[in-house]
């Protein structure tokens, strides 16, 4: 990784004018060499306004387009502006950015595609989550693990880091509703490597889950039906990645 | 076939296969969602029209009233048209997702821009040139 390496740091958002400043601030101060952009989620509160005056760069979506596409959104913004790595850090304060260093030197370190700050390998780990989510953590990390050869302890963290070849993929295709462990299975499939690294994760700082118990079921259902399916498209995956120029069409 | 559900069914064909045709005539229906739909009526209307075989159909398919296989063949299409617009509504939703990132990542370019072009007192036209361009690299 060389010292000009152009580093963002994407946070999205939906409704988190709670935390979002704290947050930005956090980061700022925390990981100085990453760039921070919100992408506001077409928040009806004054999220965007508040990551703006924090020092972030704001993209906002006209409406509400959901946790995938406004992640997307980053990706596609990393691209264009030539960023080298990219690190996801959600809006609501569970993840800390003092850790994104680890993750930058264990991606230097592994040589790997994408590094996931995993709750589950910590000894210390207190995880405050239902048991029911914990369940379903569980089930998915045993299920993908078996998919892609790997243990993949938490496949839902969503503190991630990426590197440039990431970003390529992931700007032209990125999962809709529940993205986290479907962009696991992506990555395999395009023959990407990625690692676990430790992080210790937080109480939400406020605002609320985009993933409500009572949604959890569903969230259990679609994305065992996305990786079921994206069993399925292994070949065709592997042919998007084999193509030089991407469209976003081409995703689709 | 009774001749008075041979009748009925005739006539809904054939007014839902005019009513199509009307659509597509007035531009209120594009070709692409037309043809699901003029395709079945012209299916039902042959069906109905053309009682014997109709009564092979139904016979084949192990149907005692044949009727019955009239409504058979129109609720299979009612299903295909269905997944047909799942399918279309998912792409429009994909484009809508596409074009909402596409504006925002515009949007905030353009800010930077103007903020850019304040700051330096430079010729606001000539940013918003550059911007209609291709994305910058």
């Amino acid at each position: 990784m060389s010292p000009h390496s152009l580093y963002l740091a994407v946070i999205p958002a939906y409704n988190e004018s709670a935390t979002i400043a704290e947050v930005v601030e956090r980061l700022r101060r925390h990981a100085p060499r990453f760039d921070a952009l919100v992408i506001d989620d077409g928040s009806s509160d004054d999220t965007g306004p508040l990551a703006h005056a924090a020092g972030a760069t704001v993209v906002k979506l006209p409406f509400n387009v959901g946790i995938g596409g406004a992640v997307q959104t980053g990706f596609v913004y990393a691209r264009e502006h030539a960023y080298d790595f990219l690190a996801q850090v959600d809006g609501d304060g569970q993840h800390d950015s003092l850790e994104l260093e680890r993750l930058i030197a264990t991606m230097d370190e592994e040589a790997v595609d994408m590094v996931c700050g995993s709750r589950f390998l910590t000894d210390d780990y207190r995880y405050p989550a239902p048991i029911s989510r914990r369940t379903g953590i569980h089930i998915f990390a045993f299920l993908l693990s078996r998919i892609v050869g790997m243990r993949v302890s938490d496949p839902t963290s969503g503190f991630r880091l990426y590197n440039r070849r990431a970003i390529e993929l992931f700007a032209s295709y990125y999962p809709h509703d529940y993205p986290e462990v479907e962009a696991v299975l992506i990555l395999h499939h395009h023959r990407l490597r990625m690692s676990e690294v430790p992080v210790r994760m937080y109480i939400r700082g406020g605002g609320t889950s985009s993933i409500s118990t009572g949604k959890s079921a569903y969230y259990m259902i679609k994305v065992l039906l996305a990786l079921f399916v994206g069993l399925g498209r292994r070949r065709g995956a592997t042919d998007l990645a084999a193509g030089e120029t991407l469209g976003v069409e081409q995703g689709i | 076939m009774q001749a008075r559900i041979q009748l009925v069914s005739i006539l809904g064909a054939a007014v839902l296969l005019l009513t199509v045709l009307e659509l597509v005539r007035r531009r209120r229906l594009t070709e692409r969602y037309a043809l699901l739909w003029l395709l079945s009526a012209l299916v039902l209307l042959v069906l109905a029209i053309w009682s014997g075989a109709l009564a092979k159909i139904s016979h084949a398919m192990g149907v005692i009233y044949p009727p019955n296989a009239l409504f058979f063949v129109g609720i299979g299409f009612i299903l295909l048209l269905l997944l047909h617009f799942s399918s279309a509504v998912s792409r429009l939703s994909d484009q809508s997702e596409t074009l909402a990132q596409r504006q925002a990542l515009l949007e905030e370019r353009l800010r930077r821009q103007e903020q850019l072009a304040v700051g330096t007192g430079s010729e606001q036209s000539d940013e918003s040139q550059r911007l209609t361009g291709a994305p910058v690299d």
